[in-house]
């Protein structure tokens, strides 16, 4: 590991006036310093945010919950709030990392880790997201885990979180801080970028920029569930996830709140898809359409290839799952 | 970097770069071997400590991270003569071969009965807001943080069910 500067923040405006120098922050820390042993980060400041007062869940005026951005996984996951309003988020942070990984990591870093694309770990290889310009090695190496949605020519790394997915599907905003003390609330679809001619900027946060807390809209009607695909049943990144939240009235799907992981450079939403699906009696034939629509423009790369139908069936069995009664 | 730690209920102090993990504090600023390195990833678990009650990785995190915190290491779990009952079920159920991810097992497994008895459900519990039994199933889930290569595993999930009174 690089030596750097250790600072500890004494508030949320002194962290950002800090790492708008040049400081990059730390809260878990699990990613962030796997990723500096390996030297594919090398930050030459850490601004440790952890005895900020951002560790809170707090009900908001409309009925959702402001999450602060250092409580952790587990705490969310284990919240008798997010159990019983939000379940697809608890569910998704389940699926996630181990026991002991969720006890330290935060959800504002969990929105920032990094891809596991093991070209972007590996220093003797190219890579466009590491070290820009120099070249995507994924392309034609072992990319079974990599993206086949929202990839460019440069990059075609996936974002692995799965709370990201969980939190895509339940249209939550994260809340932010600027150096100059201004605020502002993106949505995920605004916060990540897709990877372009420049895979290296992977959100829209400028320097210094802190995410204080994710909003999460009051809970909806509709059953939800977070299905994840992996290569082994706990403790792996998602091959494909579904965090799926579907209502139905009178036989026909009024809600259809869809998002993937394990696709994409992010968080996948396609309105177009949940536009396909609101108003219609569910049926296995309505779904494949679905399906089709999603991955329309996907786009395999060898060793990926089998993400494509792979995410066509695991799209099938949710929307079946969460429509179960409907099709009795 | 001064840093405070209480490490199994002793108050430390150290002088530390700040680069030094929690782990490396442990094993070789303090002479604690017990807590193990194999993977210094938070791939394998061997590093599984407690730190004001939770159990993680001392591996990826840094010591200064910690200034006042309370960390339990598997020496103060238990010691030879006064073994935890997790302990005396991973000997008598054999959980165990060559026991160098031992000490990150029992860690993460009293920890892990902890967050059973507090309700906290897992990716396999099937109703979220309803208390998970100590199945088979729910052990090897809660303890996928802890790879064993000697795949003592089932053994140790028996040890674990023994320990928390579940085939006494």
């Amino acid at each position: 590991m690089r030596p750097f500067d250790y600072t500890r923040a004494e508030d949320t405006e002194a962290a950002a006036r800090q790492a708008a120098g040049g400081g990059t922050f730390i809260a878990g820390g699990t990613n962030l310093l796997d990723l500096m042993k390996l030297e594919v980060m090398t930050p030459e400041a850490l601004i440790d945010i952890n005895r900020l007062d951002l560790a809170e869940i707090e009900e908001t005026d409309d009925g959702g919950l402001r999450v602060g951005a250092l409580v952790t996984n587990s705490d969310l996951a284990n919240d008798a709030r997010v159990r019983e309003g939000w379940p697809v988020l608890s569910r998704a942070l389940l699926a996630g990392a181990s026991g002991q990984l969720r006890n330290k990591a935060t959800t504002g870093g969990n929105l920032l880790q990094r891809t596991r694309c093991l070209y972007f770990y590996d220093r003797a290889m190219p890579c466009n997201k590491r070290e820009p310009g120099t070249g995507c090695s994924a392309k034609d190496g072992f990319n079974r885990i990599l993206a086949v949605l929202g990839t460019s020519e440069h990059c075609i790394a996936t974002h692995p979180s799965d709370m990201a997915v969980a939190m895509r599907a339940l249209g939550a905003e994260v809340e932010t801080l600027k150096e100059d003390g201004s605020t502002r609330r993106l949505t995920l679809d605004d916060l990540y970028l897709l990877p372009g001619d420049r895979p290296d900027q992977e959100t829209v946060l400028e320097a210094g920029e802190l995410i204080t807390a994710v909003v999460l809209p009051a809970p909806v009607e509709g059953k939800q569930t977070y299905r994840k695909v992996r290569d082994r049943a706990s403790y792996a990144f998602a091959l494909v996830s579904v965090a799926g939240i579907v209502d139905i009235e009178d036989g026909r799907i009024t809600r259809a709140d869809l998002a993937f992981g394990g696709l994409a450079p992010k968080p996948w939403r396609n309105a177009e898809v949940e536009d396909l699906l609101t108003g219609e009696t569910p049926s296995e034939d309505l779904f494949n359409k679905a399906a089709d629509l999603l991955l329309a423009e996907a786009k395999g790369y060898g060793a990926n290839d089998f993400k494509i139908p792979l995410a066509r069936r695991t799209l099938v069995s949710v929307l079946g799952e969460l429509t179960e009664e409907a099709q009795q | 970097m001064e840093t405070k730690l209480t490490i199994n209920g002793t108050e430390q102090r150290l002088d530390l770069d700040p680069r030094t993990t929690l782990l490396d504090a442990l094993r070789h600023h303090l002479g604690l071997t017990g807590s193990k390195k194999g993977c210094d990833h938070g791939q394998c678990g061997a590093c599984t400590v407690m730190v004001n009650g939770r159990r993680i990785n001392a591996c990826l995190t840094l010591a200064c991270m910690h200034d006042g915190d309370e960390v339990t290491t598997i020496e103060g779990i238990g010691q030879p003569g006064n073994l935890s009952p997790l302990q005396e079920a991973f000997v008598s159920e054999d959980g165990f071969q060559c026991g160098y991810c031992t000490p990150g097992q029992i860690c993460s497994a009293t920890a892990m009965l902890e967050e059973i008895s507090n309700g906290w459900p897992s990716h396999v519990t099937d109703d979220l807001s309803g208390k998970a039994d100590l199945t088979p199933e729910e052990i090897s889930e809660r303890m996928s943080g802890n790879l064993c290569r000697c795949s003592a595993y089932p053994n140790i999930v028996e040890a674990i069910r023994k320990a928390a009174g579940e085939n006494a």
